[in-house]
């Protein structure tokens, strides 16, 4: 058992699974959206980053890729919702909170895309 | 470049890792922690505000407790921030400079700058490899030509020794091994503007291994070698290496010129010689008994050349199974003057001191004269550092392999005709030599000559090509006329001029130059400056011819045509 593997694909799953639950929900309405979710989603993707920094095999720079993607994603939509909300002060409106949460969507994608290549690795090298 | 970045990312893992959790949990901690507003009711901080306070936190700004005083339990955790972050970020950053001067990252960022300087050559140059006596005086002596090189040596100190020199040009120098191939083909083997291969370390095979990669790599490329055993020269030749260079070989045959016409050996040395050497004066060692310490590689190539010039020579050596030194050798070191009596030093004319070890050399020529005050004296220079103390002895003849290797080499380099020029001279009397001598000397100052080659062709003597195409006649005379002052002639004399066809060796004033010619000239440093004046400037070129100064400008020379017609 590779223990830098686990801890790699803890933190890419942990990270889908936490963008999944921020994601979940009406699109617009603020109360189906939790803050800490996305806090945790965006500090677990962060980690799931540095921990691919210095792989250089061609799988491990695609997954540096993807989650630079998820961070990007993530990123974008805690400015979004700080800025709105601190800059602009103009409140959680429904189109707001629509496009935070449909940023985190972009990220869920790119989550998926690292799941997706993190078993098809896994499946590839059955070790 | 790659290197260095996945090297730099891979070891900022962790502690980049230890930053976000650090900040993480601080700024969750300050989100869940009640506090009180202004107005004293329950307020609790934003990821907003808490991002803001741990990010001054953690960077020890510090601007207080914002927006509203903390409650105490804020300032419990506060506490708890402020060490973890302030440590994750002197950790983060502690690991940064132990990266920075961990030896392996320097090691590939050298590498790197190396390669990429190599690159970056975008003219002539020639990769030297091994930096010991040798290379080191070869590496100043081409930047002095303004010749640029590429340096691969395994030893750090002098690596670095060389970066130290003030030297003209840039030597862009690599800790390697220059046996591996890879190594090689970074410094620039393969490349375009590459010249040349010069393998210089002090291990035949180490050189071998080097002529035999860069012949694969580059075939057309020219590769020099130094070797210090016949068995390995032979090997070298094999596979078409261009010039193989033993140092005891080559002292040993301009020893026995020595003997044989002491005039040719100055010509030889004065014109091989580095520039910044003093200059050698005439001595004729006396043909005599000669006693010879030492029956190594050194001691072999000499006592044969020797023999072939029918010397007498005593051998005294301490090894005779190693060496296999032929009977009636004289067993010791020569240091002690027991030996050397045994030698018969009394009566003999001359003493060669041929060891490797300097020390010994110095303490057989000392002894040696204390015995006998009459005696011409040899010795052999191991290492370059001990210059001073042979010079001290005040030798007659002070053999330096990496002085000799490196002069040959430069030679080589920079004045491809003399080695024609030199071939043709050895065949010449002792008498021509004598004349030769004191036509050079006659032009010398203290300081030994300058060579240099011309052609006569349009990159380097377009004012010559339009003289000759205007049909007048170009001699070396006119080449060697002083351009400043027609009555003075430039210190230097011709050599050799080559052409297609022909060659002639010392050619007269009045010897009339064609386009395609080559001319080996010697003579005081800084006459060639002037010599090139002429071959480029027409008219400095036919002010010589004429002893007119031409009016340059179109309005000038119509009227001195008008003056003229008049």
């Amino acid at each position: 058992m590779n223990l830098e593997k686990v801890f790699f694909a803890f933190f890419i799953v942990l990270a889908l699974t936490l963008n999944f639950g921020f994601f979940l929900g009406d699109l617009g309405d603020p109360d189906h959206h939790n803050v800490y979710e996305l806090f945790a989603a965006l500090v677990v993707s962060l980690i799931a980053t540095v921990m691919k920094f210095g792989d250089r095999a061609h799988i491990g720079a695609v997954l540096l890729a993807t989650s630079l993607v998820a961070d990007l994603q993530l990123i974008a939509a805690v400015l979004v919702w700080g800025i709105t909300v601190y800059g602009l002060e103009t409140g959680l409106t429904p189109p707001i909170m629509a496009s935070i949460v449909s940023l985190s969507g972009g990220a869920l994608l790119a989550n998926i895309i690292s799941v997706v290549i993190l078993v098809t690795e896994t499946v590839m090298y059955r070790r | 470049m790659h290197n260095l970045v996945y090297l730099l990312l891979r070891r900022m893992r962790l502690p980049l890792i230890i930053v976000i959790l650090a900040y993480a949990i601080s700024i969750l901690g300050m989100v869940l922690i009640p506090g009180i507003d202004d107005q004293g009711n329950p307020w609790r901080m934003d990821f907003f505000h808490a991002f803001y306070f741990v990010s001054f936190l953690g960077s020890t700004i510090g601007f207080g407790e914002i927006p509203y005083p903390f409650t105490d339990a804020q300032r419990l955790w506060t506490m708890v921030a402020i060490y973890t972050t302030v440590i994750a970020w002197l950790f983060a950053i502690g690991s940064l400079f132990s990266l920075f001067s961990d030896p392996a990252f320097r090691r590939i960022l050298s590498y790197t700058l190396f390669t990429r300087a190599v690159r970056g050559i975008r003219e002539p140059f020639y990769l030297v490899c091994g930096l010991d006596d040798a290379g080191h005086l070869l590496v100043h002596e081409l930047a002095g030509h303004c010749i640029r090189t590429v340096v691969i040596d395994n030893r750090e100190s002098r690596v670095q020794a060389l970066k130290l020199d003030d030297l003209p040009v840039y030597v862009p120098a690599l800790c390697a091994d220059a046996a591996d191939a890879a190594t090689l083909s970074a410094a620039g083997v393969n490349s375009r503007h590459c010249r040349g291969v010069i393998a210089l370390t002090d291990s035949d095979p180490v050189n071998l291994t080097i002529a035999i990669t860069s012949k694969l790599l580059s075939p057309e490329l020219q590769v020099i070698c130094r070797s210090e055993s016949h068995d390995s020269e032979a090997n070298m030749a094999s596979f078409g290496t261009e010039h193989i260079i033993n140092p005891f070989d080559t002292f040993a045959r301009r020893f026995a010129l020595m003997l044989k016409s002491p005039s040719m050996f100055l010509v030889y040395e004065w014109l091989t010689s580095i520039r910044d050497a003093p200059l050698r004066e005439f001595a004729a060692p006396p043909k005599g008994t000669w006693v010879i310490c030492g029956y190594g590689r050194f001691g072999k190539a000499i006592q044969k050349a020797l023999s072939f010039e029918g010397i007498h020579t005593v051998l005294i050596e301490s090894d005779i199974e190693k060496t296999a030194a032929p009977e009636g050798v004289i067993v010791g070191r020569g240091t002690e003057a027991i030996t050397l009596y045994e030698a018969d030093i009394e009566n003999a004319d001359g003493i060669i001191a041929g060891t490797d070890d300097d020390s010994n050399n110095l303490s057989i020529i000392i002894t040696a004269v204390g015995l006998n005050k009459n005696l011409f004296t040899v010795g052999r220079q191991n290492r370059g550092s001990n210059e001073a103390i042979f010079n001290a002895a005040r030798l007659d003849v002070i053999m330096q392999p990496g002085a000799i290797i490196s002069q040959r080499i430069v030679a080589l380099l920079t004045t491809p005709l003399l080695t024609d020029f030199l071939r043709l001279a050895r065949q010449q009397g002792d008498s021509w030599a004598n004349i030769l001598v004191s036509r050079v000397i006659g032009v010398l100052t203290d300081r030994p000559p300058d060579s240099w080659t011309i052609s006569v062709d349009a990159e380097q003597a377009p004012a010559m090509l339009e003289m000759i195409g205007k049909g007048n006649d170009v001699t070396i005379g006119m080449l060697c006329t002083d351009p400043r002052d027609l009555t003075a002639t430039l210190p230097c004399v011709p050599l050799y001029l080559q052409r297609t066809a022909d060659e002639i060796l010392l050619p007269g004033n009045d010897c009339v130059l064609q386009p395609g010619d080559r001319v080996l000239f010697c003579g005081r440093q800084g006459a060639r400056t002037y010599m090139r004046w002429t071959m480029n400037n027409f008219n400095a070129l036919n002010f010589i011819s004429t002893g007119e100064d031409r009016p340059s400008g179109y309005l000038w020379r119509w009227l001195a045509e008008r003056h003229a017609s008049r």
